[in-house]
């Protein structure tokens, strides 16, 4: 399942001079970072039990197998929690604040929350339980899920 | 079939005492004006002074989070006869400490080590801070979920637990935290010692200050600070021996993490908790005392809403109550539930906890700059929202009848 529907970002919502990701040495999380460049989500989730986890992990965290996979997830979700940053503790975000994260319970995989930014006015009022879409936010070298909330989009 | 006591009958309850404390000077951070190696030194001799003991008798050392002081340095510079016991509590915060101590008991009640310096030293100004965030150009691992985002420190990875949790309880929590934050400035007024005595926090100032990640604000967050502490961790009859008649009786202690808590990047199943869930009761199951027995609470403050969290999650209060029951006049002695009688990590010193265990044993010895009449009992809890935590429960010798 491909989310073509979602949108793309032509700005960051954060300025650059973050810390770049990049995979881990032993590859575990690669397949994450590839996909989001290709505009897609993956999660892991087992093939013997249907678990979903997330970060990623080696094995099962629930039936303890090696049996896991990478599978698409549609980027909608509901904000399970959030906070709004005012004091900056990078320089790269000195002129950045306030600026909102959000972290949204997905909606298709049971326990599995992302990390965002939520897009939009950053002094809007945010409502845990409020559903949000993700929007797949390019970089020269990588791609970020962001949420926004429909009347963002 | 009921099992009463799963341990069988084995516990650390009375048997080990703390025989002595000791403290640097605090300062502000990045004010040290010596090493970071040398205030460790300098706790641990005061600590040595009040017990009554030479430093060369120590033979373990404890500690948690990152310490560099290693017992292997320690012990050679303290020149000690012979080193039985060297020990760290993993995890990259505060929430060893209370493990630390139980730790240095566990290697006395065992046989392994007589008597077991625990400590921590901090000159973050030499090494770097924990609230700041990574200057490196690339971020992989747990970190690159969040550090892209502009979720770089310990603020802003704790404060979504307590934004959730205030939403599950109806809006609950802000006031109390708000009285946390108060508490602590009150009774560093008091203690001469305190890095804020002298800087009163009224209610408007605390209303007034700046937003550091919402829901927190600037003095719901903990100093970074300079100094030392340390404690002596020996059997009963090494303190007597000492001369040392009033040394507080460790009654529990637990540490650990309830199932899945560090699953990185949010998603611990229980999630607005301050994870003592489950090791709150092993605190309980192990001394045989309940929240109603304390007379004083020492309370990791990392940041003011993980201590409402977490006195919720030891039962001091339901999570309904805490804006009635975790009050300015409740916090401060003389009220019902004094906490960080010192001042705690807001506003006597962010020993990563550390101060709050030396000032429980003050507590339990009549030497408070905020003394609760006749306590007997003192709680600690360390490192609330993160894994592993801790926590203990220390006694007067009357505490264990």
């Amino acid at each position: 399942m491909n989310n073509n529907n979602h949108n793309m970002t032509s700005e960051p919502y954060l300025p650059e001079g973050l810390p770049r990701p990049v995979p881990r040495n032993d590859d575990l999380d690669e397949p994450y970072w590839s996909a989001l460049k290709e505009h897609r989500l993956l999660v892991q989730k087992c093939d013997d039990c249907g678990t979903f986890q997330w970060g990623p992990e080696w094995i099962c965290h629930h039936c303890l197998t090696d049996s896991v996979s990478w599978v698409d997830l549609d980027a909608r979700g509901t904000i399970y929690s959030w906070e709004r940053v005012w004091h900056p503790v990078s320089p790269a975000l000195a002129s950045a604040t306030p600026y909102v994260i959000v972290l949204v319970d997905m909606v298709g995989a049971p326990g599995v929350r992302m990390i965002g930014n939520l897009l939009g006015d950053p002094t809007c009022e945010v409502q845990i339980g409020a559903e949000v879409v993700g929007v797949f936010e390019d970089h020269d070298e990588f791609t970020l899920l962001q949420f926004a909330t429909e009347t963002q989009r | 079939m009921t099992i009463a006591n799963p341990r069988n009958g084995r516990t650390l309850r009375g048997r080990a005492v703390i025989g002595g404390v000791g403290e640097t000077q605090y300062y502000k951070h990045g004010k040290s004006p010596v090493s970071e190696s040398k205030l460790a030194l300098d706790a641990i001799r005061a600590a040595c002074a009040d017990a009554g003991i030479k430093p060369e008798r120590i033979d373990g050392f404890a500690s948690y989070s990152t310490d560099r002081n290693t017992p292997i340095l320690l012990s050679a510079a303290l020149n000690c006869e012979e080193l039985r016991f060297a020990n760290l509590v993993w995890g990259g915060g505060g929430g060893g400490g209370s493990g630390a101590v139980a730790n240095a008991a566990m290697a006395v009640a065992s046989g392994s080590a007589d008597c077991v310096a625990v400590y921590r030293g901090l000159a973050q100004g030499q090494f770097g801070r924990f609230g700041a965030g990574s200057a490196s150009p690339t971020v992989s691992g747990e970190y690159a979920f969040t550090h892209p985002y502009g979720l770089l420190s310990a603020a802003q990875t704790f404060a979504m637990k307590f934004q959730r949790w205030v939403w599950e309880n109806d809006g609950a929590g802000m006031a109390a935290q708000k009285a946390v934050a108060m508490a602590s400035y009150h009774h560093a007024q008091n203690n001469p010692g305190a890095v804020m005595h002298g800087r009163p926090l009224t209610s408007e100032k605390y209303d007034q200050s700046r937003w550091i990640v919402e829901p927190w604000r600037l003095y719901d967050c903990c100093q970074e600070n300079d100094g030392a502490a340390a404690v002596l961790v020996m059997s009963p009859e090494l303190a007597l021996e000492c001369g040392n008649n009033n040394a507080p009786y460790i009654l529990g202690a637990a540490q650990g993490s309830s199932r899945r808590y560090a699953v990185p990047a949010h998603n611990a199943p229980d999630y607005a908790s301050s994870n003592f869930h489950d090791v709150s009761r092993r605190l309980w199951e192990m001394s045989g005392l309940t929240p109603g027995d304390v007379d004083v609470i020492q309370s990791y403050e990392n940041f003011t809403g993980g201590v409402v969290m977490s006195l919720v999650e030891h039962g001091f209060c339901k999570p309904e109550e805490v804006d009635d029951v975790l009050t300015l006049e409740n916090l401060t002695v003389p009220g019902r539930l004094p906490i960080n009688t010192s001042g705690g990590n807001l506003a006597e010193c962010y020993m990563h906890g550390f101060e709050l265990i030396v000032e429980a044993v003050r507590q339990l010895r009549g030497e408070s700059p905020n003394q609760v009449p006749d306590a007997k009992v003192a709680f600690v809890s360390s490192g609330p929202m993160v894994a592993p935590v801790s926590n203990l429960l220390l006694g007067r010798e009357e505490a264990l009848a």
